[in-house]
């Protein structure tokens, strides 16, 4: 799945401007803690997270995931937000809850993680 | 093959959340251009990522410093303290002295050291309260 075929699944917004739509998510995950991330996270994968601020970003770029989609109406801060911009990497928000989020990505045959 | 050795260190500022990520990241590039193998560069990204990490969190401020030679790559991390007073408590997953700052961001889940630890071919921490901490970091290429 491509991430617009992403976002258009889970009625989100990508909000970063110059990140490639057409990218393949391999995996996906959902964690609020950066340091399980890092150790659960992987190339391609579209992870799930309330958390807004730079380090983030900082997490997904370095575990060159597809993109982040941030649960219940949350907004990336302007920092991250440009952060994501300049690192290329895409960032979706949508209202839906981290649930509902995975729920859809695993009816749809997003792949869990690999462990 | 040519002997070489690269070499590269940043410095890292206690508490600075903004900018934590900057150091590994710039490791990761650099290693990355010189071909270095997907899988090996990213257990360095995630050691070096939580290296830098834990100085932000916990240290009074260090370095991060990266070698590498034609078989290995090196990762040290050396901060000025304040040193951990027990490193067997330290080293379980899950525990964790982070304060209410960095586990509002999501850190503190106590796995930083084991991730270093899992991550690394060799590793290896030495530490003084009131001194300070360095993590040895072995990577075979």
């Amino acid at each position: 799945m491509k991430i617009s075929e992403l976002a258009t699944l889970l009625d989100a917004t990508i909000v970063t401007k110059n990140s490639a739509s057409d990218t393949e998510i391999s995996c996906g995950y959902a964690c609020d803690l950066l340091s399980w991330v890092l150790a659960h996270g992987q190339k391609g994968m579209a992870w799930t997270t309330v958390q807004t601020h730079v380090n983030v970003v900082a997490v997904a770029v370095l575990m060159e995931m597809a993109c982040v989609i941030l649960a219940e109406g949350n907004h990336l801060e302007p920092a991250s937000l440009a952060k994501a911009e300049e690192e290329g990497l895409a960032v979706l928000e949508t209202e839906m809850t981290a649930y509902d989020i995975c729920g859809r990505m695993a009816a749809a045959g997003v792949a869990p993680s690999a462990r | 093959m040519q002997e070489y050795t690269l070499a590269d260190a940043y410095e890292v500022s206690a508490r600075d959340y903004a900018t934590a990520g900057d150091a590994s990241a710039a490791i990761k590039r650099k290693l990355k251009q010189l071909g270095v193998d997907s899988a090996v560069l990213r257990r360095i990204a995630v050691s070096s990522y939580e290296a830098e990490l834990n100085m932000i969190i916990h240290s009074l401020g260090g370095t991060l410093s990266m070698t590498m030679t034609p078989s290995e790559i090196r990762l040290l991390s050396a901060d000025i303290g304040p040193g951990i007073p027990d490193i067997e408590q330290a080293l379980q997953e899950g525990f964790s002295t982070a304060g209410e700052e960095a586990r509002n961001l999501g850190f503190g889940a106590g796995m930083g050291l084991p991730n270093m630890k899992r991550n690394a071919d060799e590793f290896n921490i030495q530490s003084e309260v009131g001194k300070g901490t360095q993590i040895r970091m072995l990577f075979h290429l």
